[in-house]
């Protein structure tokens, strides 16, 4: 009895690790904010391709690009272009880093949905959450104290905010920092005089998004590359992408990839 | 045989206490590891007294201050509000209620402990944060005062539990003799046995201590996270625990931001060591 149960377990052990051995491995690690789209695409393409097992970590953009210069992943997966640097050092190592886009991501700026304002410049972003601004009325809103709600500093979204609406500045310290996307829309939504950020696909029906430099987000503006506080995704291949790396890439930037895409909140490329 | 299966059984017990020492040990190794090269760039002053927590920026500064007053806050405000009711609760299941009523609500309090955290954090963030917003006409909910209220609740079994065995454990003669001395039942329980359990009860204070300031999922979804110190029970911050969890997730590991958050999480276990061994030795005072 016991003997049979050891030899089924083994078994099945020799038939897991040989069909591990036969599939193509693909790793990629980088930008926690492409995680979500890559774990999602590569579980959709490996029901597709079974022989293919895809293999994803996060660590953010930086240690993804190390990854790829030091040959030990075969995709970087970056939330902004590769830096002048990091090319360089791409180059100094005999790789040659070739990028492609696999999503695009917007940010959305979000107010209470009694409140009047419906439009701010980036200008007026940046002395709102560098707390130069503190009152909705100096906006030509009600006299009303403003609640400044940001994410925590280490998470992607709040990546690009520091970088497109504050040019790199520090948020004021009394500002409210929450964990999540949800979070910061719930706070919103229960908070008259808030302001705060998510992005695009977490935008529910509590909350008003306010345009910014009179530009609405939308799908529209952010594929056209108006809307101030977009960006693009990337994934990032030593030389062009070839075999299974390539066929996966292929696949993220095709209709039925791109539509995962959205169903994790990003906007699909044009 | 018997004896070799004697033998046996002891050093399985004794292999299973070694291990979790093992890891214990293996814990506060990583954690220092990983810590301690914080304080080659940023001094241990530094680091503990000035409020300044700009880890990810282009310049990044790492004065804790905030983060510790704010663990310090939210702990203190959980036990004003989970003292009362824990102790008084205690009082309740130990002196005066009857078996059956005991029976009850013992098990109820008890259930309290069960009720995952998370659970509590999100009942603070979707009821009670509005709620406290709209009485006190406040720009946020997500602050001291809410978090405090939520971790009160939180540790009233431990507090309540402990301190009811302390009261049970107290000789019947104490409450017998100081009746017989004509004290009314108040008198008795406030005189006499409170005071005989008084160990007991500061025990059972300390262990809330420890549990409510390493607690995470509350406050980092009620207490509002504004990195700074707060000036009155209504407004919002950021403990150790809740930075530690909204950081780490993306930091790159080994650099200075990491290394941080590890000098956070010493400076935490620093803290409930400290609560734990007094916790320990004023138990032991009680035992003598």
């Amino acid at each position: 009895m016991k003997v049979r149960n050891v030899i089924i377990i083994l078994a099945i052990l020799l038939i897991g690790v040989s069909a591990f051995a036969k599939t193509n491995k693909v790793v990629c690690s980088g930008s926690t904010t492409v995680l979500p789209i890559a774990q999602a695409t590569a579980e959709a393409f490996m029901d597709k391709n079974p022989n293919v097992n895809i293999s994803i970590r996060g660590g953010g953009s930086g240690v993804g690009i190390a990854a790829l210069q030091n040959g030990t992943v075969h995709i970087a997966n970056s939330s902004r272009p590769m830096k002048t640097k990091e090319m360089n050092q791409c180059r100094a190592k005999g790789i040659a880093p070739t990028a492609y886009a696999v999503a695009l991501d917007g940010i959305a700026i979000l107010t209470h949905k009694s409140n009047p304002v419906s439009n701010l410049t980036v200008k007026q972003l940046k002395a709102i959450y560098t707390g130069a601004i503190k009152n909705w009325k100096d906006l030509g809103g009600p006299n009303l104290p403003i609640v400044v709600i940001s994410r925590d500093v280490a998470s992607g979204t709040f990546e690009v905010f520091n970088e497109k609406a504050l040019g790199g500045a520090k948020v004021i310290s009394s500002a409210l920092l929450l964990a999540s996307n949800n979070a910061v829309v719930t706070s919103v939504a229960d908070t008259p005089g808030a302001i705060g950020y998510a992005g695009l696909g977490y935008l529910g029906d509590g909350v008003k998004t306010v345009s910014v430099n009179n530009i609405v987000p939308s799908k529209a503006t952010v594929q056209n590359d108006t809307y101030p506080l977009s960006r693009k995704l990337y994934m990032y291949t030593n030389g062009k992408a070839k075999g299974a790396v390539g066929s996966y890439i292929a696949f993220i930037q095709s209709p039925a990839g791109q539509k995962i895409v959205e169903n994790e909140g990003f906007v699909a490329l044009k | 045989m018997k004896t070799l299966k004697e033998k046996l059984f002891q050093y399985i017990t004794y292999l299973a206490a070694l291990f979790t020492i093992l890891c214990m040990l293996a814990i506060i190794f990583g954690i220092f590891r990983e810590g301690l090269p914080l304080f080659r760039v940023v001094s241990l002053k530094q680091f503990i007294f000035t409020n300044n927590w700009y880890p990810t920026h282009a310049e990044p500064a790492f004065g804790a201050l905030a983060l510790i007053v704010g663990s310090l806050a939210v702990t203190l405000g959980a036990l004003l509000i989970a003292v009362p009711l824990g102790l008084g609760s205690a009082i309740f299941i130990s002196e005066i209620a009857g078996s059956k009523l005991r029976e009850a609500i013992k098990p109820i309090i008890e259930l309290l402990a069960g009720i995952p955290s998370v659970v509590y954090g999100l009942f603070g963030m979707a009821f009670l944060a509005p709620l406290v917003r709209q009485w006190f006409n406040l720009d946020t909910g997500l602050n001291v005062f809410s978090a405090s209220i939520i971790l009160g609740v939180m540790i009233v079994p431990i507090i309540s539990s402990l301190s009811e065995d302390a009261l049970s454990s107290v000789p019947s003669n104490i409450r017998e003799a100081s009746m017989a001395l004509g004290a009314t039942r108040s008198e008795t329980i406030f005189r006499a046995v409170v005071p005989a359990a008084r160990n007991g009860i500061l025990c059972s204070v300390l262990l809330g201590f420890g549990r409510a300031v390493g607690e995470t999922m509350v406050v980092l979804m009620v207490a509002g996270g504004a990195a700074n110190i707060p000036t009155s029970i209504f407004e919002p911050t950021r403990p150790i625990t809740s930075t530690i969890a909204a950081e780490m997730g993306e930091t790159v590991v080994g650099d200075l931001h990491y290394q941080s958050l590890f000098a956070l999480a010493i400076l935490l276990f620093l803290i409930t060591l400290a609560t734990n061994l007094i916790a320990e030795l004023v138990f032991s005072n009680r035992r003598r």
